[in-house]
């Protein structure tokens, strides 16, 4: 919202601090994102008086002006502007004197020149060399009392700040200079009140005519068919009014709160919405047709070219207003081309109505077509307003334009309402609030936001009766909002008090996921945290309904697919050594009706040098499949760790109690420059149910035995059966099994490889004779023989292994 | 047995002081006590003398001692197992000497080695990763609350309109709905699903609603948590990114409380001296609302322009649990008061590490991450340290 703060001024009848009010405002609720100063680049023109003006000897188009710019000296100025005329004011800027907008929009700083043989000692300014308006033909003729020499932001009204004023969605009220300047009353202490219109002493506008759902203005007949969506709608009449250009004042105005002016009439609409925050609409009355003004719901297939000049559709959800042969306005949101007011008007008919915020919402979005009066019906605006708008509005146009108001505006209202009653509780305050605060301070804060406090407290509560420009205000509890507001939120203390611990248990889920990160992190792993969005998807993908973009507009169902990306984005920046891991959430469709599945998963990648290349020569290995399995291992112990790693054919898939896949990991292909590493990757499903800490076995108190069995494993028999069958057949006193080599050499019989056991035999109870051992070797050795076809391999063949 | 020799052990022998420790008694043999003055000049012999000294002493073919033995058949039987149990005495000492000087040697060698070292060279490293900025945020302002009693709670991403909005007390067709650009999933919700259509939930508060339906307070949660919003990329705004939020609801808890657990946690978080304040703000939620802001980091207080010259930043917004929010969880709002604060650990990571873009954020530069998880120097709450 664009604030003036001249605007303000004339409402507080005070000057204002532009830093001052930012910061009152920031405290009130209303934060500025922006100053912006206006014309303050004037301050070097001054208001020059034209004495004589006479024809330049060298040139027909230019003439030569003795101009009176305050000092004893008169100067002589060249100017080619048809308009200058002896005896008028214009801006003039001095030999030295930086004229904002010169040739080609840019500052110019002024010197003394010569223009055909003739000196010139400053310059006479058009209203767009002082950026004040698009007109250049001329120099702007000034209507000042102002001696010459006044510095023009002096003589004019003109130097101001605009305040761009961040305005929360629950507070219409803000949207007009009238709600500010309340605001900053209630802060500075000083009362405030409607700033004269200037050329209107003396109009005294007369009060509404009340009616139900119709009445008449002028000829015209005006009925409400849909009180839900309009509960009241103002109309008035204007006769004979001249339209055309605004008074400076009014363009002025306009300008600083960034609207351009049309003409008077309609300037004069948008005036009374940026100072009461009532949209107004102004029809040219003459095209109405068929005597009627009807506010109804719009037809199927109705449509309407709106101020904009573009045709649009309506539907029956919308509000119109409509003449007896069409509509000629979308309710609340744009007025019709077809009825504006043009410079040949003479007659209007003002509308200042109540559109329903709902309605008008959604209307506005259906069709894309947003406007300062959609944004304030939306909010609500004050239904009780509409006739002091409406006065506002009247003496405005008669102000500008003239004409005659032919009767008393009509004001038509079915259900006449009061605004909302609401008791508030002083206990109730220091309930909330944690400060008790006394009843007349209470009062003095309610009181200044405009409402009107109808009793004392009794039954420990009083009655409150809010104004209808705060449409926010429904339960005690915006009261109580208020009163914190006002008293000032610094002004509570910041004291902590004795509170109850909660009785939610932790989410065992984020305590895993930082398990999970910590034994990433530790083994060289980068988090990183990616968007869940995306373009790839499979027929169980969870698609969006209104995406942004097409490469977001699916969920993703794993995370590995984006870390690869990622790789390739580092591989992209010649980075070869990347180590990423993500935990987060993917989506699986679970069809029509069903929210879909959501699982926290966590994946990683690995590949480039398995550690930092160092000069003595280590370093130089590269992550392989042993890396990557054996991190998964570890991952799935802390993710799932009832779950286990098998071997598919030449992937590693993790499978849960159940059999269920739950991860996998291998190798992965990629877009892959020649000199990059292998890449490897596994994604992991992370169990949320909370983990119990291992038990405690006691610690051996016996000896070992140890055993190397180097076995020969036909193709296709892998070491994790030789393990299971070796476990089994081994019983309790087998302690461990751990592969120390893996081999194969030529001088293997065909078609074997040779891979060394190292068993580890424990008694818990006794020492193990070295019999019991041997004979528990050739058990094994007989069992492995039998399942399996592996025999032993022979002693004289050892050396290549 | 003559004389009072100890055998030496090469565990009593001090290598720093190895002539010391060296017994030198008669044998009672002269042709043995001959070899005395030889034993005793072992510590000080030199690598390549010890080594021909050992072979002349010790031999197996011609050493003096092997010699001596071979003599023993001359002497008379009585002598000869006295003489012989002189030479192993003998025998051994000298052992235990040249062990002691081979041993001594070595660890001179090592000293001189070492001495050589050019220790500025690099020393091996090991990879080592790091969480990311936004979940070490994250870890860190729960930690905050932890201490303040609250434990931490989750929620689905994916919820229906009434979590997500109804029961948060958003009025439908409201322009408070402006704030929140919500993506709505594809899936048609069920037959009579209660809650409306599926969307990605917009904030963590929906978790606050499931928390507080799950049972009677005292409550005391913190929500983190991945949120959705319909905006395009750019430097400042992503369609997901990190919230979390704190709820406590209990009797007696008032905005004084929320007051001082926030300037509490601001000045945790960021300094002990860190300034704070309260801005009345707006959010369907909560009211009185408010937004926090501290001290700017960058200039403190004293404005700049990434403070836009107010010498605030605003970090968080908050406000007392609005009664409808209550009452919709079927809490009695009389009875039961509390407050709740919402923030982005996105946006503080970017202030906490000085990142100017928010997609810095999203990708995986290895050289980003790697210069963002450097220990230390991002961990004192300011981008000046
Ligand atoms: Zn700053």
């Amino acid at each position: 919202m664009n604030i003036s703060l001249r605007w303000l001024e004339d409402f507080l009848r005070r000057e204002l601090d532009p830093a001052d009010v930012t910061g009152r405002l920031a405290m009130l609720g209303a934060p500025v994102d922006a100053v912006e100063p206006l014309h303050r680049d004037l301050s070097e023109i001054v208001v020059g008086l034209v004495e004589d003006v006479r024809p330049h000897p060298n040139a027909d188009r230019l003439r030569v002006t003795s101009v009176n710019d305050g000092t004893e000296r008169r100067l002589a100025v060249v100017c080619g502007a048809p308009n200058v005329t002896a005896g008028k004011k214009y801006p003039f800027a001095r030999v030295g004197a930086t004229v904002p907008h010169g040739k080609g929009g840019v500052p110019m700083k002024l010197e003394k020149a010569r223009l055909r043989g003739e000196v010139s000692e400053g310059m006479l300014c058009s209203a767009r060399e002082l950026g004040l308006g698009q007109e250049h033909d001329g120099i702007l003729e000034l209507d000042t009392d102002a001696a010459p020499g006044t510095p023009l932001p002096a003589a004019l009204p003109l130097a101001d700040y605009r305040l761009v004023v961040d305005v929360t969605p629950n507070r219409p009220d803000l949207l007009g200079h009238k709600g500010m300047a309340r605001e900053l009353s209630a802060s500075y202490g000083t009362p405030f009140r409607l700033p004269q219109i200037p050329g209107a002493a003396g109009i005294d506008v007369p009060h509404a005519r009340r009616e139900g759902a119709a009445g008449s203005a002028g000829r015209l007949r005006v009925t409400i068919e849909d009180p839900q969506s309009c509960p009241r709608f103002h109309a008035a009449v204007i006769r004979g009014a001249r339209v055309g250009p605004a008074p400076e004042w009014l363009r002025r105005r306009l300008e600083s709160v960034g609207v351009r002016s049309i003409n008077n009439v309609v300037d004069a609409t948008n005036y009374v919405m940026f100072e009461l925050n009532q949209p107004m609409h102004a029809y040219d009355l003459a095209l109405l047709r068929g005597g009627s003004l009807v506010v109804r719901r719009a037809r199927a297939g109705e449509r309407l070219v709106t101020l904009d000049g573009v045709e649009r559709p309506l539907t029956p959800d919308m509000v119109a207003i409509a003449d007896a042969e069409g509509v000629i306005g979308l309710a609340g949101v744009m007025g019709g081309a077809g009825t504006e007011v043009s410079d040949a008007t003479r007659d209007i008919l003002l509308e200042a109505a109540w559109w329903d915020p709902g309605r008008t919402r959604r209307a506005r979005r259906a069709l894309n077509l947003s406007t300062e009066a959609s944004h304030r019906f939306e909010r609500g605006i004050d239904l009780w307003g509409g006739d002091a708008a409406m006065r506002r509005c009247i003496e405005l146009v008669l102000a500008t334009a003239g004409g005659e108001l032919a009767e008393p505006p009509l004001d038509l209202w079915p259900t006449p309402t009061h605004p909302p009653r609401i008791f508030l509780r002083p206990a109730r305050v220091t309930q909330l609030l944690g400060v008790e605060l006394p009843w007349h301070e209470l009062e003095r804060h309610l009181v200044a936001v405009g409402a009107t406090v109808v009793s004392k407290p009794e039954d420990g509560r009083i009655a409150v009766d809010v104004p209808g420009w705060r449409p926010d205000l429904q339960r005690e509890i915006d009261l109580i909002e208020e009163v914190a507001r006002l008293h000032g939120y610094d002004s509570f203390p910041a004291e902590l008090r004795p509170f109850r611990l909660g009785t939610r248990a932790d989410a065992p889920e984020e305590a895993i996921a930082a398990s999970l990160r910590r034994r990433l992190a530790a083994e060289g792993f980068y988090e990183v945290v990616s968007l869940p969005l995306g373009g790839d998807h499979a027929a169980d993908s969870v698609r969006l309904l209104n995406p942004l973009a097409t490469d977001e507009a699916w969920l993703r169902r794993r995370l590995l697919p984006g870390l690869v990306r990622l790789v390739e984005a580092n591989w992209a920046n010649h980075v070869a050594d990347v180590r990423l891991f993500e935990i987060g959430t993917a989506f699986t469709d679970a069809g029509a009706g069903r929210r879909p599945a959501e699982e926290r998963r966590v994946a990683a990648v690995l590949t480039g040098r398995r550690e930092p290349a160092h000069w003595s020569g280590t370093g130089e290995a590269r992550f392989d499949i042993w890396d990557l399995k054996g991190r998964l291992e570890a991952a799935v112990a802390l993710a799932i760790p009832e779950a286990e790693v098998q071997v598919e054919g030449q992937a590693l898939v993790v499978r849960d109690g159940e059999g269920r896949v739950v991860g996998q990991g291998g190798p992965l292909s990629a877009d892959a420059p020649p000199w990059a590493a292998p890449l490897f990757g596994f994604e992991l499903l992370v169990d949320s149910a909370p983990r119990r800490p291992a038990p405690f076995t006691p610690l051996p108190t016996t000896p070992s035995s140890e055993r190397v069995l180097a076995l020969l494993l036909p193709e296709g028999v892998h070491a994790q059966q030789v393990e299971t069958v070796l476990r089994r057949a081994a019983g309790a006193l087998l302690e461990r099994v751990d592969v120390e080599s893996d081999y194969r050499g030529a001088e293997l019989p065909a078609g074997t490889r040779s891979v060394a056991f190292r068993l580890t035999f424990r008694a818990p109870d006794r020492t193990l004779r070295d019999s019991e051992v041997d004979e528990a070797e050739s058990r094994l050795l007989a069992t492995v023989a039998e399942e399996l076809g592996i025999q032993r391999r022979d002693a004289a063949s050892r050396d290549g292994g | 047995m003559t004389g009072s020799a100890r055998p030496p052990t090469t565990a009593t022998n001090d290598s720093t002081d190895p002539a010391g420790s060296v017994t030198m008694a008669s044998t009672g043999f002269p042709e043995l006590d001959a070899l005395l003055p030889r034993l005793a000049a072992v510590p000080a012999l030199e690598a390549a003398a010890l080594e021909a000294e050992q072979v002349a002493v010790l031999g197996r073919k011609s050493g003096l001692l092997t010699a001596a033995l071979k003599s023993l058949s001359s002497l008379p039987v009585d002598e000869r197992k006295r003489f012989g149990a002189a030479v192993n005495q003998l025998k051994g000492q000298f052992e235990a000497a040249f062990a002691a000087r081979a041993e001594a040697l070595e660890a001179e060698r090592r000293r001189r080695e070492a001495a050589g070292l050019d220790l500025t060279m690099p020393g091996r490293r090991r990879w080592v990763g790091a969480e990311h900025p936004v979940t070490r945020v994250v870890d860190e302002i729960v930690g905050i609350f932890r201490e303040l009693g609250f434990a931490v709670a989750t929620g689905p991403e994916v919820e229906t309109e009434w979590y997500n909005f109804l029961a948060l007390n958003f009025p439908a067709d409201h322009p408070a709905m402006d704030m929140h650009d919500t993506l709505y999933l594809d899936t048609p919700p069920a037959e009579g699903e209660p809650g409306g259509r599926l969307l990605l939930r917009t904030h963590t508060s929906p978790v606050q609603i499931r928390t507080l339906l799950a049972g009677p307070p005292p409550v005391r949660v913190v929500i983190p948590g991945m949120v959705y919003r319909n905006d395009a990329i750019d430097a400042s705004h992503l369609p997901a990114f990190s919230q979390i939020e704190g709820l406590a609801v209990d009797e007696g808890i008032s905005f004084v409380d929320l007051k001082a657990t926030l300037t509490h946690f601001a000045r945790r978080f960021f300094s002990p001296a860190t300034r704070s304040r309260f801005r009345p703000s707006f959010f369907p939620f909560t009211e009185p609302s408010a937004e926090m802001d501290v001290e700017c980091q960058l200039c403190h207080g004293r404005g700049c322009p990434a403070c836009k010259g107010t010498g605030w930043m605003e970090i968080l917004g908050c406000g007392m649990v609005h009664p409808a929010v209550l009452e919709n969880c079927k809490l009695d709002s009389e009875r039961y008061t509390g407050w709740a604060f919402g923030m982005g650990p996105h946006r503080i990571a970017l202030l906490r590490y000085g990142v100017p873009d928010i997609r810095l954020l999203l990708g995986g530069d290895m050289r980003f991450l790697e210069q963002v998880g450097r220990p230390g120097g991002t961990d004192t709450g300011g981008v000046d340290a």
